[in-house]
């Protein structure tokens, strides 16, 4: 099923006049309206009449995540407060969360965005849709939420958390589309296991998975136990949230909402833009946003953009499951962690050194995050009680710092590995 | 008075054979210890007969290493003597931290390693209770 045909199907010459004349308009508007833009393309010399065709993007400068920061909270925003209705922001683990705003527009055409994920994963008005991912500031909940309503479908706001309750709801309630982290889903299928409950009596077909990366195995896995269909969608905070890209029923690559964006596939190191069918980071540029319009936004997310004509009917490019980042942040049930909040929080405790190391598994099919420490003479002490009240301390501050449960292990100074003078930060044992 | 030396060590296979072989090495003798552990790591406590050079030693090694300040209280090595130093501390309100033995003695009296929350005010009870205890240098000397 394709939600909005017209806009899904649409020929290719068409498309790619309607993305340039957008294009031409947000970059005008970003120029005139937010000031970051405007001294990063004079800085550039390239100014919004150089835009002629879509080729011509390549000439302007990126935004990153820095960018945010520096205009933290709301320099990025090109309307005036009054015109924007939300405000969403992602966990804060770079020292400040990144923020965005929506205006009424905004928010229709992310639920615009949303409604044609839940279509293709199968939703249609008859559906009773639960949303399980986080409502509040993450984008998760509310975004699927309001997709689910523009459909005409029955949603079950359950948020996340007590999996006991979920599985009674999925199966009282009839639930026939499940929108969560694909992780959760497999904590689910644990507890209706345990529930002894007949999985004859659930009417789910498919699910909507998403907010952290995931693989085809992952995906096999979900399918056979739940016996359903899994599909991806794609987004994240800056961009709108979830629903930028999505799969239909082919699950051969996530059709981005081309539009309402823009992609480039560029290297990473050298900033160049690559041809179609290369691997590299994605950037994005908004073509309909109006609160927090995006111009070359890297996502530091690693994919594929794939032109060639769906079996589906849909014309929007493909982008290929997010392969990996080509920055050193980890997403863990869903959050965003990057080593250096880990280093900046540690650092505020008194006498402890930077000498850290983060280890992610995923054991139970949950990411489990554990810090190791190094002990320094300074924080040693004779007595187990003092280095276990030291222990519980840096859990304590990581805790509410990076917004999820982590645990700490103490270590012996020079255990790290450090290779060529840098210590290695990351040891990743999920296998995604 | 005496020194401790005390290590940290993580709960893994090796870690305490390589410690003990540092010392070994460097001529140190051990002459009682401790661990005291949980289920990721672990803390080591020795009386060795040079803390000085043990101390020194296991820094250059790049262990996590201090020196705590401890009492090694001469107990008769009769039944019931132990019962009774710690009636009398414990009426002195003396806390302690932890306790260990220590190895084989030529004295007739065993001796019992004391981590106290307050090592002034322990001697003092000490004195007043009859308790003896020995001095740094005869300790190591042992």
């Amino acid at each position: 099923m394709i939600w909005n045909k017209e806009q899904e199907c649409m020929p290719r010459e068409e498309l790619d006049k309607l993305q340039l004349s957008r294009l031409k308009d947000t970059v005008s508007r970003v120029y005139d309206s937010v000031p970051a833009y405007k001294s990063k393309m004079d800085e550039a010399g390239v100014n919004p009449r150089d835009i002629n065709n879509l080729a011509d993007l390549k000439y302007l400068p990126f935004l990153t995540k820095q960018d945010f920061r520096d205009n933290y909270p709301f320099g990025l925003l090109a309307v005036p407060m009054r015109d924007v209705v939300r405000i969403q922001s992602s966990s804060g683990t770079t020292g400040k969360p990144t923020v965005a705003g929506y205006t009424q527009h905004d928010i229709e055409n992310w639920a615009e965005l949303m409604a044609r994920a839940l279509t293709g994963a199968g939703a249609t008005a008859d559906s009773i849709i639960q949303i399980t991912w986080g409502y509040g500031l993450f984008t998760g909940g509310l975004g699927g939420h309001y997709g689910a309503e523009k459909i005409g479908a029955a949603v079950l706001p359950a948020s996340g958390g007590n999996t006991r309750r979920q599985v009674m709801l999925m199966h009282d309630y009839g639930t026939t589309l499940l929108g969560c982290t694909p992780s959760y889903a497999l904590v689910m299928y644990e507890e209706f296991l345990k529930s002894g409950l007949d999985r004859s009596e659930f009417k789910f077909k498919s699910g909507l998975f998403g907010a952290e990366p995931w693989s085809e195995n992952m995906r096999k896995e979900i399918e056979s136990k739940w016996e359903i269909d899994a599909y991806d969608v794609y987004g994240m905070t800056e961009l709108i949230g979830p629903g930028v890209a999505s799969e239909c029923a082919c699950k051969q690559g996530l059709h981005l909402a081309e539009d309402h964006f823009l992609a480039e596939i560029i290297d990473p190191d050298s900033g160049a833009v690559l041809p179609y069918g290369e691997r590299g980071e994605l950037v994005i540029t908004s073509l309909t946003k109006q609160a927090l319009p995006l111009v070359r936004y890297r996502t530091r997310d690693l994919t594929q953009i794939n032109r060639q004509p769906c079996a589906c009917g849909r014309t929007h490019a493909r982008i290929q499951k997010i392969l990996g980042r080509s920055d050193d942040m980890l997403i863990i049930r869903g959050v965003n962690v990057f080593p250096s909040m880990v280093e900046s929080i540690l650092l505020q405790i008194p006498g402890i050194e930077p000498q850290y190391q983060l280890v992610v598994d995923r054991v139970n099919n949950l990411d489990r995050l554990e810090v190791q420490v190094e002990v320094s003479e300074q924080v040693f002490s004779d007595e187990v009680r003092r280095l276990e009240e030291l222990e519980a301390r840096i859990s304590r501050e990581l805790d509410s710092g990076l917004g999820i449960a982590v645990r700490v292990r103490l270590v012996e100074p020079r255990t790290i590995e450090r290779s060529e003078g840098k210590a290695k930060r990351i040891i990743d044992n999920r296998k995604l | 008075m005496a020194k401790q030396i005390s290590i940290f060590l993580e709960n893994k296979s090796g870690r305490l054979s390589h410690v003990t072989r540092v010392l070994g090495d460097a001529e140190v003798n051990i002459r009682a210890l401790s661990i005291a552990d949980t289920s990721d790591f672990g803390i080591l406590r020795l009386i060795v007969n040079d803390p000085e050079k043990a101390y020194r030693i296991l820094k250059e090694k790049g262990f996590t290493v201090s020196q705590t300040e401890v009492i090694a209280v001469l107990v008769p090595d009769t039944p019931g003597s132990l019962a009774t130093v710690l009636e009398r501390m414990a009426e002195e309100n003396l806390n302690i931290e932890y306790l260990y033995a220590f190895l084989g003695t030529k004295e007739d009296d065993a001796l019992i390693i004391f981590k106290v929350e307050d090592i002034e005010k322990a001697k003092k009870a000490f004195d007043k209770q009859g308790i003896r205890f020995l001095d740094e240098k005869k300790l190591y000397e042992l």
